[in-house]
Order: structure tokens, then sequence, then C-alpha cells
């Protein structure tokens, strides 16, 4: 009975190839629809707002679609400044996170020994208390009533009208703050990745401490910098929050103005003209780093 | 010392980094003491009053409950949407798997305020309501990729041979999924969960774009940001952070218990 049972080609197997091949789409039909119903659609549809212009009623929220392309120029130059700020803040916090980060991985992956684990999970653990009530936090501790800038007033090291907060240096410490285990863990899954018998190997071929860094461990982390570099560099680029919260009017990024043409001007056009720039642009970068750091692996 | 010094230096640039991370989660957590009533700024002794009634400050349980309810309803659907296209990326080839991971990729590389922006964009010209469900679309939304990469991971990681095994051993393919692969898988399944879970519960910029009228808890920080958040918002803060130590922990645990009994 049992021979007869798995012989091939029995009823339970009849056709893998013709039925496995359906398996796949059919599991991925409810979660791509939701993805197009609820991420592309609105992303085509955001493309169509924003060539829109305010309707001759002037009634708030009304728009006509007169396919105007101008308004994406008009909205970049109005709002260059920002989008200057917004690069420039995220590329200074991906940078400064990276030289955080990278040595903190490098320290979790070789240097933990048995508390490799506990490392691990400490770097996350922040990250439980809402990105909200942290970036509170520091804005409190380095704000004008705070211990930091109490201490150094005390120490006569600033003056009494020195503040920290509601600068472009809060700002990128609190970019830097928020996105930093984006940057940490990527760069740790790499760098644990590596078989330590190749680092021996360098050593054995007489080369130094420093040259088998250079030589060995950075390049082959390098997958790891690059996903790291990009999961902090693109939130960041899009964040208000940060800015809303550490800086001041001189302070604002891009996202701060999408925000507020949205919700307290409702221009939604120029909202939508100037989101598209910004993944534009995003992506734009994306895809030069990618092509330069040589990882295509990443999607 | 100096020879300690230089051959303990990244391990000391480590734990300042650590530091660094803890600051303002060590400040949340010493600020749910403070005696301050409304404006939670200034310490002003040491009390145990907001720990003992948490939902003290107006409305601030109410939006807990919204984020709780919000968080649970989309990291099940997005678990389970993503967990299919996981197992459909990690075990198939089929035609169109590129597009499909590029697809996946795409809402990680999109700019919250983008995706935040356009859905409301979109249910504006669908005059559709913003509220409660519009945020759960959003969330499951956003979430899904995030699942899929973690699942896929631990799909791909499976050693082809236990399912072999399996099926050597007589097994059919249900029998085999059943029993071999989904609990090999489990584990991943459980981290994705947690990941959406929080990603959801501390979402802010697409959450405040798409529910209108009704508070979560990142809405309620936000708004009584303005005045000074209350201490109970850093009570409520800290007992979250609280809770997922302790499930990331005993996780861990149980995972490395799991792991000693199998060797």
């Amino acid at each position: 009975m049992a021979i007869a049972h798995v012989s091939p080609g029995t009823s339970t197997h009849v056709n893998p190839e013709r039925t496995g091949r359906r398996i796949p789409y059919l599991l991925m039909l409810p979660g791509l629809l939701w993805l197009f119903i609820f991420f592309i659609y609105p992303l085509i549809n955001l493309a169509e707002t924003s060539t829109k212009t305010r309707a001759a009623s002037q009634e708030t929220g009304a728009f006509i679609q007169t396919y105007r392309f101008a308004n994406y120029l008009d909205a970049f130059i109005e709002y260059q400044d920002q989008f200057l700020r917004s690069f420039t803040y995220a590329f200074m916090a991906t940078l400064l996170a990276l030289v955080i980060s990278y040595p903190l991985a490098y320290a979790i992956a070789f240097k933990s020994g048995r508390y490799k684990n506990i490392l691990l999970i400490l770097v996350i653990a922040p990250f439980f208390t809402s990105f909200l009530l942290r970036t509170i936090a520091w804005k409190q501790i380095l704000g004008a009533e705070g211990p930091v800038v109490s201490a150094l007033r005390a120490l006569h090291l600033i003056g009494p009208d020195t503040t920290i907060t509601a600068s472009s240096f809060a700002v990128v410490m609190g970019l830097t703050y928020n996105f930093l285990p984006f940057m940490t863990l990527p760069i740790y899954a790499s760098l644990d990745r590596i078989d330590p018998r190749l680092m021996e190997a360098s050593g054995d071929l007489y080369a130094n401490g420093l040259t088998t860094f250079r030589k060995v461990t950075v390049p082959l982390s390098m997958p790891g910098v690059v996903a790291g570099t990009l999961l902090t560099f693109i939130p960041a680029a899009g964040d208000y929050i940060n800015a809303a919260i550490l800086g001041n009017p001189t302070t604002k990024m891009i996202g701060n103005v999408i925000d507020s043409r949205f919700f307290r001007i409702v221009d939604y056009p120029t909202a939508a003209a100037l989101s598209f720039t910004l993944m534009a642009a995003i992506l734009f970068l994306v895809i030069i780093y990618i092509r330069r750091s040589g990882t295509d692996e990443l999607v | 010392m100096s020879r300690w010094f230089s051959r303990n230096l990244i391990r000391i640039y480590a734990v300042l980094a650590l530091i660094y991370l803890f600051i303002p989660v060590g400040y949340t957590m010493a600020f749910s003491f403070n005696d301050a009533g409304k404006r939670n700024i200034n310490w002003q002794g040491f009390t145990l009053d907001n720990w003992k009634n948490p939902c003290g400050a107006p409305d601030i349980c109410v939006a807990l409950g919204n984020s709780l309810k919000i968080g649970f309803l989309s990291t099940l659907v997005a678990t389970i949407l993503g967990t299919m296209i996981a197992f459909a990326l990690g075990r198939y080839k089929f035609r169109g798997r590129s597009s499909t991971n590029l697809l996946i990729f795409l809402p990680m590389a999109t700019p919250e305020i983008v995706m935040g922006a356009s859905l409301l964009a979109m249910f504006v010209n669908l005059n559709v309501n913003t509220g409660f469900w519009t945020t759960v679309i959003a969330h499951i939304m956003f979430c899904i990729s995030f699942v899929v990469v973690t699942v896929k991971a631990r799909v791909a990681s499976l050693d082809p041979k236990l399912e072999e095994a399996a099926r050597d051993l007589y097994a059919n393919e249900y029998q085999t999924f059943r029993r071999v692969t989904f609990p090999l898988v489990l584990p991943g399944i459980a981290a994705a969960a947690l990941l959406a879970f929080s990603l959801s519960f501390d979402d802010f910029i697409i959450t405040n774009f798409n529910s209108g009228t009704i508070t979560t808890f990142p809405k309620f920080v936000w708004i009584s940001s303005i005045r000074g958040v209350p201490a109970q918002a850093n009570v409520i803060g800290t007992a979250m952070f609280l809770i997922a130590l302790f499930i990331v922990i005993a996780g861990q645990l149980i995972g490395s218990a799991k792991a000693k009994r199998k060797s």
C-alpha cells in the first residue's frame, strides 16, 4: 500500500508544475492589491493633483485640472531654500549617524562576546519609547531651562542668552538621534556575516590591524553601510518633526512646507508638486548612490 | 592605563554611544515621577501620583486606546498579507518577481510625508471622511513592506534539507508546511509582527494626515506639546518601553532555551 501511495505521478502530485505556477501569484494577490490601491493609486492621484489650479469659485479646497506643469517650477523656486536645507540636514545627519554607528556596530559584532544579544536589544530599546516623547525630551534637556544650558552657563562657557535648541545644530542632532538604529542594525548585520577567517588570513599575510580593517572589513561591510545610509537619509530628508520641535522658523525643512500647505493653507496642488519633487530628488540620489557603491542586491 | 585605554577604545566608544541613545529615555522615565501637574518641564519633586493615575490627563487614555486598537488591527492584517508575499518571494521563482521586489521596496524609500499626503489627497477626492478606519488602512499599507522584508529573510535562511527530510518521511505538502516550514519561520513572523506594531503605535506623520478628528497617542503628545506634555504621557511612554523590552527579552530567552534543548 505504502509503495503504491508514494509512486510518482499519483493523484497527490498531479502536475505540481502547473498548480505551483499559480501559487505565488495567489499568495501575493491580497497584499499587492492593498499596495496598489493605497500606495500606487494615491501617488498617481497626487501626480494628477499637482498640475491643478484653484477653481474660479475661490472655494477652499476646490481645484480644477489644467495640466499646469509650471506648478512644479513655481513651487521649486519658492521653496528652493527649504529643499536645499532638507538635503543638507539629511546629509549631515547621515554622516554623523555613520560615524556614531560604525564603531558601535563593530564593537557589538566583534568585541562584545556573550553580551552581543543584550547589546543589540539595548540599541533597539530606546525606540520603544515614543519618537515624539524622545524628541520633546531632547528639547527640554537642551532647552533654555534644561540641565545642559544651566551647567554651561554656570561655567561661563556660554553667555546668558545663548541657547542650544531652536537652531540648525539641534535639528541635525535630533535627526541623527532619531534614525540611528536604522544605521546601526544593517551595518551590524553585514559585519556579523563576515567570516572571521578572512580577517585571520589577512593577518597571516602580514597585514596589520589597520590594513585588515581597511582592505577586508570595510569592503565586506559596504552593503550594510549602503543600506544604513539610505534608511537614514530617506526619512531624514522628508522629516519635519525634528525641525518643528528643535528648530526655529529659519530651520524649516521641505516637510514643514508640505505640511502647512496641506493643512493650514489648503493648497493641495503646491503640496502635491512639492511632495513629488522631494520623492523624485530622493529617488534620483538613491539610484546614483546605489550605482556608485555597486550594491544592487538591496532591492 | 593608557594601553588598557587604547585596547578598549572601541568598547568605551560603544558605551558612550549607548549612553547617548538612552539619555532621552532616562529623561522621559525620570519625568514620569515629576510632581509637576500639567507643565512637566522643570523638576518639582518626586511623586507616584502619575503612575497611580495614568489616565489623569484629559483624553490621554482615549488616545492610547485608539493607538492600541489601530496597532492590533493593522499588525494583524499587515502580518498576514506580508507573510504571504514573503513566502511567494522566498519560495518561488516566477515572472514579475523582481518588479514585485521593487514594489515592496518603494514604500520604504518613500518619505512618510509623501505617503501621508497622497493618501489624504485620494480620500479627499473620493469624499471619504478620514478617521479610525482610514488610519488603519494607512498603517497596514506602510507596515506590509517591513513585514515582507523581515519574514523573507527568515524564509530564505531555511535549510531546504529539512523540508526534503519531511517529504522523505511521507509528509504531504500541507503536513510539511504545517509541521516543519511554518514553525521554523514563526520567529520571523513574530519579529515582523512586533516591528509592525511598534511602527504603527509610534507613527505620527501618516496618522496626522489620515486620522481626521480621532486622536492617537503620538497625536495626543504632539497636540499637548504646545502647552507642555503632561507627566502621564511619560508614564505611558515608559510603560510601553518596559513592556516591549520584556517581550523582546522573553523572546530571546525562549529562543536560546529552545536552542539549548535541541543541542
